[in-house]
C-alpha cells in the first residue's frame, strides 16, 4: 500500500510532461489525462480503504526515516478528501473535453491541468511544511496559468490580484516556515506537533496565528476573501468549477491540519468562530447584491468556507466530523452549481440574471440540474447539504456555542434565497428571444458536458443517501484529528 | 552578523511591502521580488551561525545547518519562476490597456459610480 502513496502526486506530473510533448495530437492529450486521473482516483480508493482499516497510510520518500526523510502521509481525513477531488478532477476533464472556452486552448490545458491535480494531490499528502509550501506553488502555478487561459483583458486585469494576493501569502508561508524552523529546527509535521509543544506559549501563539493567515488567504475567510469573487468568474467554466471545488478547500485543509496537528487548542476557539460567522455573513451578503450567476456562486463559496471553519473552532469529534463531512459535501455540490452555470451561459449566451428567462421551458434537464445542488447548498432536507448542516448545528449546540449557530441558521436562509433569486430569474418566466452562445460555442459538446454535471449531481444525491456511513468516517477523521499522537506514532520511528 | 542580517531582513520586508502597496505594475512586481530576497535570507538566518561545508569527511565539527539553505534554494527558484509569470502578465496587461497601472475590480467601479450619483448599470 505504501507504494501507492506517492503516485497522486507522481503521476499526474510525469504524465503532465508526457502531455506536453503531444502538444499538437489533443486526442491523445484527453486520453492520458482521462486514463491518468483514473489511475490516481482508483490509488486513492485504495489509500482510503488502507487508512480507515489501519489508521494511517505513511511512507518515506528517498528511504531516510522521519524527521530527516520526504514524508507522505495519508491519515483518515487526507484520504477522504483526495478521493473526493481526484472524482471532481475526472469528472472537470470530462466536461473541459466538451467545452469551447478550453478547447480552444487545449495544447496548454491539459498539462497544466495535470500538473493542478498534482499540486493539490500533493498538499493533501505531504508530512511536512515545507513540502505543503512546495505543493501549494505548484497548485498555484498552476492555476495561474488555467486562470488565464486565452488571455483576455478581464482576465489579466482579475489575474493580476489573484496573483499577486497569492504570491505576498506565498512569501509570509516562507517566513512562517523560517520562523518555525529557527524556533524548533524541524519542518516535519509530526515532528512539529512535538516540538511546538514546548514552545513558551507566547511563541507558539504568534507561529499559529501567521500560519493561519497565510492558510487563511488561500482558503478566503473573512477578511482575507476579497481577491476571490472578482477572479473566479472569468476563467472558462470547467476552470471556475475546479478552483471553486478544489482550491479554496486546500486551504481550510491546511487551516484544519495546522490547528489541529501543531496548534491543537483545548476548547472552543472563540477567535475561529468569529471568523467562521463573519466569513458566512459577509458571503452571504455579498452573493445576495450581486446579479450574475458565477458572480454569484463565487460569493457563496465564502459563505460556505465559514461552515466548515465553524466546525474547526468548536474543538470537539461532533464538530470536526461535521467539518469534514461538509468538506466533501461542498466539494461535489460547489463543481455541479458552476458547471451548471456554464452550461446555462452556454445555452443563452449570458449568465446574467438580467438577460435570461424561461430556461425551464427550453431544458428542464438543465433546470433539475440547478435545483439538486441549489438545494443541497442551502441546506434543505433531504440533500446532502442538510445533513453536512445537521452536524455542525447540532455540534454547536453541544458545546453551547448558540450565538454562531443562529448565524449558521439565518446564512442557510439567506443561501436559499439566493438559490430562488436565480431560479426566478433564469429558470422561471418566457423563453427570452437572446440570441443562442456566441462565436465558437457550435464547437461545444453539450451531451459530454451535460452528462459529467449529471454524474456530479447523482454523487451529491449519493453523498445524501450514504450520509450514515459517510459521517461515521467523518467522525472517526475527526476523533484522528484530535489525537495528534495518533499520526506522530505513525511518522516518527521509535 | 546576525544582527546586521536581521535588520536587512527587515528593510528588505519593508521596502518590499512599500513597493506592493503603489499602484504600477511594475513596482509591485520589484516590490514581490525584494518581500521574496527578505523571506528566503530570513530561512537562511533560521539556520544559525554560519559553518564548515556540511560535507561528512569523516571529521566531526561547526558544520553550516544545510536544510535552510535547501530550503532557500527551493523557494528562490519558485520566486523566479512565479516572477517570470508575473513579468508576461504585466508585459500583456500594458499591451491591452496603454497603461501600467492596476485596473479597479468590477465591484470598486459599480461604488465609484454610485458614489458619484449615476444609478447603476
Amino acid at each position: 500500500m505504501r507504494v501507492l502513496l506517492p503516485l497522486p502526486i507522481v503521476l499526474p506530473l510525469l504524465a503532465a510532461g508526457l502531455s506536453l510533448a503531444l502538444y499538437r495530437h489533443v486526442r491523445l492529450q484527453r486520453a492520458l489525462g482521462i486514463t491518468v486521473l483514473g489511475a490516481v482516483l482508483a490509488a486513492s480508493v485504495a489509500l482510503l480503504v488502507e487508512a480507515d482499516t489501519t489508521g494511517a497510510v505513511t511512507t518515506q520518500v528517498g528511504g531516510w526515516p522521519a524527521p530527516v526523510g520526504i514524508t507522505l502521509v495519508a491519515d483518515r481525513f487526507a484520504a477522504l478528501v483526495l478521493v473526493v477531488s481526484e472524482a471532481m478532477l475526472l469528472a472537470v476533464l470530462v466536461y473541459a473535453i466538451g467545452h469551447p472556452g478550453t478547447r480552444d486552448h487545449a495544447g496548454v490545458f491539459h498539462p497544466v491541468y495535470l500538473v493542478l491535480a498534482a499540486g493539490v494531490a500533493g498538499s493533501f499528502l505531504t508530512g511536512d511544511l515545507f513540502n505543503l509550501f512546495v505543493s501549494f506553488e505548484v497548485m498555484l502555478t498552476a492555476s495561474y496559468v488555467l486562470l488565464t487561459l486565452g488571455g483576455a483583458r478581464d482576465q489579466v486585469r482579475t489575474a493580476m490580484t489573484y496573483v499577486v494576493v497569492s504570491l505576498l501569502a506565498s512569501t509570509l508561508f516562507v517566513t512562517a516556515v523560517a520562523l518555525i524552523y529557527a524556533a524548533t529546527g524541524t519542518v516535519n509535521m509530526a515532528d512539529l506537533s512535538v516540538r511546538l509543544a514546548e514552545l513558551d506559549p507566547a511563541t507558539r501563539q504568534a507561529l499559529g496565528l501567521l500560519l493561519l493567515v497565510v492558510f487563511g488567504v488561500k482558503a478566503a475567510i473573512f477578511p482575507l476573501f476579497f481577491w476571490l469573487p472578482d477572479s473566479y468568474p472569468t476563467a472558462p467554466t470547467p476552470v471556475t468549477a475546479i478552483f471553486a471545488g478544489l482550491l479554496t478547500k486546500v486551504g481550510v485543509y491546511a487551516i484544519i491540519r495546522s490547528q489541529t496537528l501543531l496548534f491543537p487548542s483545548d476548547g472552543p476557539s472563540t477567535l475561529i468562530l468569529f471568523i467562521a460567522g463573519a466569513t458566512m455573513l459577509v458571503g452571504v451578503l455579498g452573493a445576495i447584491a450581486q446579479n450574475d450567476i458565477k458572480r454569484i456562486l463565487s460569493f457563496h463559496i465564502i459563505s460556505q468556507i465559514g461552515y466548515m471553519v465553524m466546525g474547526l473552532g468548536l474543538f470537539t469529534v461532533a464538530g470536526l466530523a461535521g467539518a469534514v463531512f461538509y468538506i466533501l459535501h461542498h466539494i461535489v455540490v460547489k463543481t455541479t452549481l458552476f458547471l451548471v452555470g456554464g452550461l446555462v451561459e452556454h445555452r443563452a449566451g449570458s449568465g446574467s440574471l438580467r438577460h435570461v428567462t424561461g430556461l425551464l421551458h427550453r431544458t428542464p434537464l438543465l433546470a433539475v440540474l440547478f435545483l439538486v445542488p441549489a438545494l443541497s447548498l442551502a441546506g434543505l432536507p433531504p440533500f446532502s447539504g442538510f445533513a453536512a448542516k445537521l452536524a455542525l448545528v447540532q455540534a454547536g449546540m453541544d458545546a453551547d456555542r448558540f450565538l454562531v449557530v443562529g448565524v449558521s441558521l439565518v446564512v442557510s436562509l439567506l443561501t436559499l434565497f439566493s438559490m430562488t433569486k436565480i431560479w426566478a430569474g433564469v429558470f422561471w418566466g418566457r423563453p427570452s428571444s437572446v440570441a443562442r452562445a456566441g462565436a465558437g460555442a457550435g464547437a461545444a459538446r453539450v451531451p459530454l458536458m451535460t452528462g459529467a454535471t449529471a454524474l456530479l449531481a447523482a454523487g451529491s444525491i449519493a453523498i445524501a443517501l450514504a450520509a450514515g456511513p459517510v459521517y461515521d468516517i467523518s467522525r472517526r477523521a475527526a476523533a484522528d484529528l484530535l489525537t495528534p499522537a495518533i499520526l506522530v506514532d505513525k511518522v516518527l520511528p521509535r | 552578523m546576525i544582527v546586521l542580517l536581521a535588520v536587512t531582513v527587515g528593510a528588505l520586508y519593508a521596502a518590499g511591502v512599500y513597493l506592493l502597496l503603489q499602484r504600477t505594475l511594475t513596482r509591485i512586481v520589484i516590490g514581490l521580488a525584494v518581500l521574496a530576497h527578505g523571506a528566503n535570507l530570513l530561512l537562511l538566518l533560521a539556520g544559525g551561525r554560519a559553518g564548515r561545508a556540511p560535507i561528512v569527511d569523516g571529521e566531526a565539527g561547526r558544520v553550516a545547518d544545510p536544510l535552510p539553505q535547501a530550503l532557500a534554494l527551493t523557494a528562490i527558484v519558485i520566486a523566479f519562476g512565479v516572477s517570470a509569470f508575473l513579468l508576461a502578465l504585466a508585459h500583456r496587461s500594458r499591451r491591452q490597456t496603454h497603461d501600467d497601472i492596476v485596473q479597479d475590480d468590477v465591484e470598486d467601479r459599480r461604488i465609484a459610480r454610485m458614489a458619484r450619483g449615476e444609478t447603476h448599470r
